[in-house]
């Protein structure tokens, strides 16, 4: 659009035609002060906060609801405009309880800054104040009525942004209430996406009101642990017995791929962290039963059995299963323990995505991801499988903010109608497990469409679908775990032919992460074949086992014959989550690296106390391939990160740790390299990686940016830019494959978590909000159940 | 829910009337309290379905207008205007008056069930001022007379 020139406070700024006034003046740094106006929420005019003088109107506007125009001379700080301005906050603080001293808000409350600033703090009004208790309207989220200014912003967010609808406003004028859907109380998503947006303490959080003052808080933008969006949470930490403990989760900084955006999980699921049943030492099988220990026992055991198992009966006798919470860094080092220290490609993690077959499908062409930031601008959507709404709370909201603020297409394939049909520009209803054969109708096969339609879909709707997509440039296409191995290959195959961009779903917080650091006994980091040579082979002196190793399910079978020695958890938990039998481990040595006793951790012969994402730092990769830093938050005394846990292991076994991690003013093997050049044949090649990026040589096996460095150097699209990462930001990743390896994996092993809004594997079940929230709304059925039911296990661990 | 056969005959061709089915909302809600008494949990619900709002939305809407009313009130709803014009001609001792005849307060009903006394603002009879509402009818150029004749009538006519 044409550009437009206008003067503000004397200021010449050109802006796009279109733009309004308040956002003008953000944009050259004049600050409009305003309460209902949201950028990206509908235009409200309510709390003339924002009026300012425009020349040749003869009345104070609202700078929220003006259009610029060409020539306009804007006044926004004037005598008249302040006198306005204090008016409205002395009318606002009339019936307001001036409660700050206990107020939630107190502190971070747009009403008490502009109080402060436009000092409207003398009331000359001597009425008495209209009271009303305070309300809960759901596990977590609380209203108090006389703190409201009703600027309707939480009303247009949980409409609007949310497509939840659950408040509204009730009466006119002065008597005005925001009322919750039910009466006296919410039934809703539980986001808490009002209380953060809310400019005053009216809706407050219950899992945190009444607890601490802001400033008495850190805060630390870290990255949320549950599922696989990424979102940025900001965690309010302060000191208790235990370490650091978290008291508040929000979306304070708005810095992060979520923008606004934090559903339940990211803002309240953070209590597992300082559960009462959290382990705080090391634990060791005695006569059947575990028992506290040290840590130097603890990893004299583990380090013995290994080398027990490793004499006795070789390498193949141990396995390794990774985690979808660990970081990057962990997961990478991992293996490499696994396949330097143990010697063994033994290597699996619990998988929720065909992530190899998707990386294949792509065979390293660039700029075919899509990040979690594409999808709130791209022109078109298909989506195929999967709930987001339930499972990928962030990308829901990307998708609806993308329909509603761009007008994007939204094609929704998927059978059931899931909440996200109703933003669908076509939404196809197709036959339950027919996702595969779907695609390859897409892909040009006719026949494959017999068991796709449905009552509910046409074959001539599906050819009209088909050519609809065929039309889209700049389509982003999502798929969840539904669809696998060659289904990825036919839908990457019809994206690519137009351009499109990919995103596969898979379901925890670093399960991406977890693939592309090679957790797999046939695949190495960046999905190389463990059978091929690679830079792995170079750099690793050929000291990768030639064989790829067993999988998870392999493992078991393996186990359960006696044939594996050794079993090595580290955040997993294959019991709960894989049905494994646990007397199939009975045989084995079982070590199991997790914060609380789950089902895999209580059969095991050590279990090591572990940090969570929370309280180390790392990297996360999340669904879409974007990497974050993780930043520690909080703390809990007497664990120790899962990082720590395996360099020690490996010099308990004698191993050199400087070549599992590459730390030390040695670098690697070498010095840095500064004698002899980097062109010079001989020089350490990750010294010399490290002083041509800037970067400090680590100083401690224990760090972990000394793992990403290697990381950065050697898997395939993780050479991204540090500065930004150090930074906070997300930056995407390609997906390179060293060589286009096909047929890796097994589709059969992917089981998705099935998680939904109110649940969230073993970090959930220790929840206490998150349980609170699920059990209302899952009604307890009376059930009959054993005599030694836990309901602690009832989610299913 | 079905409403009556005249109802939903009306519901039918109004709501061909509007280029969205949301704008059928204040019309209908009027049609359903004059049927019902007032606007039901039932009522409210059946309508919010047929229009496509939530109960919420439907709810926000009645709240707004003060004609809108989810519990019952008396058979014959009295709304006596105190405005400036009706003050000025006595409006307050016509209150008063109809407070004592009916022995009930403002926006209460009689315990039989007959009479709802409300205070209301202008209602644009101010050429025959003072006046009320009795349901949808004017009564106007009131006295205490008047009133006393009308309440005893409407008893009468309700013992018959």
């Amino acid at each position: 659009m044409a550009d437009i020139t206008l003067t503000v406070d004397g200021k010449k700024l050109t802006v796009p035609a279109g733009t309004l006034l308040i956002e003008a003046c953000k944009g050259a740094g004049i600050e409009v002060p305003f309460f209902c106006y949201y950028p990206n929420l509908s235009l409200q005019g309510a709390c003339r906060m924002c009026l300012v003088e425009i020349e040749k109107m003869p009345k104070l506007q609202t700078a929220c609801t003006t259009l610029v125009a060409e020539g306009m001379v804007v006044t926004t700080e004037s005598d008249k405009v302040k006198q306005a301005r204090k008016s409205m906050l002395e009318l606002l603080l009339a019936n307001h309880p001036l409660d700050c001293p206990v107020c939630d808000a107190g502190g971070e409350c747009e009403l008490q800054d502009m109080t402060f600033k436009y000092g409207a703090a003398e009331s000359k009004f001597m009425d008495l104040k209209n009271h009303r208790d305070e309300q809960q309207w759901s596990p977590v989220v609380y209203f108090d009525r006389p703190r409201c200014i009703l600027c309707y912003r939480c009303i247009r967010v949980c409409g609007e942004g949310m497509d939840v609808w659950s408040l509204g406003i009730q009466n006119r004028g002065p008597s005005s209430i925001i009322a919750p859907n039910k009466e006296d109380h919410l039934e809703c998503e539980e986001c808490g996406m009002c209380i953060d947006i809310c400019p005053v303490g009216a809706l407050t959080s219950g899992a945190y009101r009444y607890k601490t003052r802001p400033w008495e808080m850190k805060h630390v933008g870290t990255v949320c642990t549950h599922c696989g969006d990424g979102c940025k949470t900001t965690l309010g930490v302060r000191r208790a017995d235990t370490g650091m403990q978290i008291v508040r989760g929000d979306n304070r900084d708005k810095s992060g791929i979520n923008g606004e955006f934090l559903c339940i999980k990211g803002r309240y699921a953070f209590d597992f962290a300082h559960h009462p049943e959290r382990l705080p030492q090391p634990l060791v099988k005695r006569e059947g039963k575990l028992v506290p220990t040290t840590w130097e026992q603890a990893f004299d055991l583990i380090a013995k059995k290994f080398q027990d198992a490793l004499t006795s009966d070789g390498p193949t006798s141990i396995g390794v299963i990774g985690s979808n919470h660990t970081s990057n860094e962990e997961n990478y080092l991992l293996q490499k323990f696994a396949r330097l220290v143990l010697g063994t490609n033994n290597i699996d993690h619990h998988r929720t995505a065909d992530f190899p077959a998707f990386a294949s499908a792509l065979a390293g062409k660039q700029n075919t991801t899509a990040s979690m930031r594409d999808v709130f601008s791209a022109p078109a959507v298909l989506l195929i499988g999967n709930d987001p709404t339930e499972q990928h709370p962030l990308l829901a909201w990307q998708i609806r903010s993308d329909v509603r603020l761009h007008r994007a297409k939204l094609y929704v394939v998927n059978s059931s109608a899931i909440k996200l049909h109703r933003q669908a520009t076509s939404f196809a209803q197709i036959v339950s497990g027919s996702e595969g054969n779907f695609v390859q109708f897409l892909a040009g096969n006719d026949k494959a469409a017999d068991s796709v339609v449905s009552p509910n879909l046409t074959r001539e709707a599906l050819t009209t679908l088909r050519d609809a997509l065929k039309n889209e440039s700049g389509l982003v296409i999502i798929f969840g775990s539904e669809l696998r191995g060659a289904d990825v290959k036919a839908l990457v195959d019809f994206g690519l032919a137009q351009g499109a961009k990919f995103i596969c779903l898979g379901d925890y917080a670093n399960s991406r992460g977890a693939a592309d650091m090679g957790l797999y006994p046939d695949m190495l980091p960046g999905y190389a074949p463990v059978l091929t040579a690679t830079r792995y082979h170079e750099e690793w002196l050929d000291e990768i086992p030639p064989i790829p190793g067993m999988n998870l399910l392999q493992m078991m079978d393996a186990a359960k014959n006696g044939k594996l020695k050794a079993l090595y958890v580290v955040g997993s938990n294959p019991i709960a989550r894989n049905n494994i039998d646990p007397f199939a481990l009975s045989k084995s040595f079982v070590i199991v690296q997790d914060m609380f006793l789950t089902e895999t951790a209580s059969i095991a012969d050590v279990v090591l106390p572990v940090a969570n994402a929370y309280e180390k730092s790392g990297t996360y990769t999340n669904t879409s391939g974007d990497v974050q830093m993780l930043k520690k938050a909080g703390e809990f005394a007497g664990v120790r990160n899962d990082f720590e846990c395996i360099v020690r292991i490996a010099a308990r076994m004698g191993y050199d740790v400087h070549k599992l991690v590459p730390f030390g003013g040695a670098g690697t093997r070498a010095d840095m390299g500064q004698t002899r050049g980097a062109q010079s044949g001989e020089s350490d090649r990750h010294a010399v990686w490290l002083a041509s990026h800037n970067l400090e040589p680590k100083m401690s096996p224990y760090d972990p940016t000394a793992m990403l460095d290697e990381i950065q150097r050697l898997v395939p699209g993780y050479d991204i830019s540090r500065l930004n990462l150090l930074a906070g930001q997300d930056v995407h990743s390609q997906l390179v494959q060293i060589t286009g390896a096909t047929g890796m994996g097994d589709p059969a092993l992917i089981m998705p978590a099935n998680d939904s809004l109110f649940t969230s594997g073993t970090l959930g079940k220790f929840s206490d909000t998150l349980n609170t929230v699920y059990e209302r709304y899952s009604p307890p059925h009376d059930l009959e159940m054993a005599a030694d039911y836990d309901p602690q296990v009832r989610m299913g661990g | 829910m079905k409403f009556s056969d005249q109802l939903e005959q009306r519901f039918a061709t109004m709501v061909t009337h509007y280029p969205t089915k949301r704008s059928v909302l204040v019309p209908m809600l009027l049609y359903i309290q004059d049927e019902l008494g007032s606007l039901t949990e039932e009522a409210i619900h059946e309508i919010a379905q047929r229009v496509e709002l939530s109960d919420l939305e439907v709810r926000n809407v009645i709240s707004y207008y003060s004609m809108l009313r989810t519990r019952a009130v008396g058979k014959y709803n009295f709304q006596i205007c105190t405005n400036v014009s009706c003050l000025l001609r006595g409006a307050e001792d016509i209150f008063e008056q109809c407070k004592k005849k009916l022995g009930v307060g403002n926006k209460q009903t009689t315990s039989d069930g007959l009479f709802y006394l409300e205070e209301v603002e202008c209602i644009g009879a101010c050429s025959w001022a003072p006046a009320m509402m009795m349901n949808y009818e004017f009564v106007e150029n009131l006295t205490a007379a008047k009133i006393d004749e009308l309440i005893e009538g409407l008893k009468k006519k309700e013992q018959q």
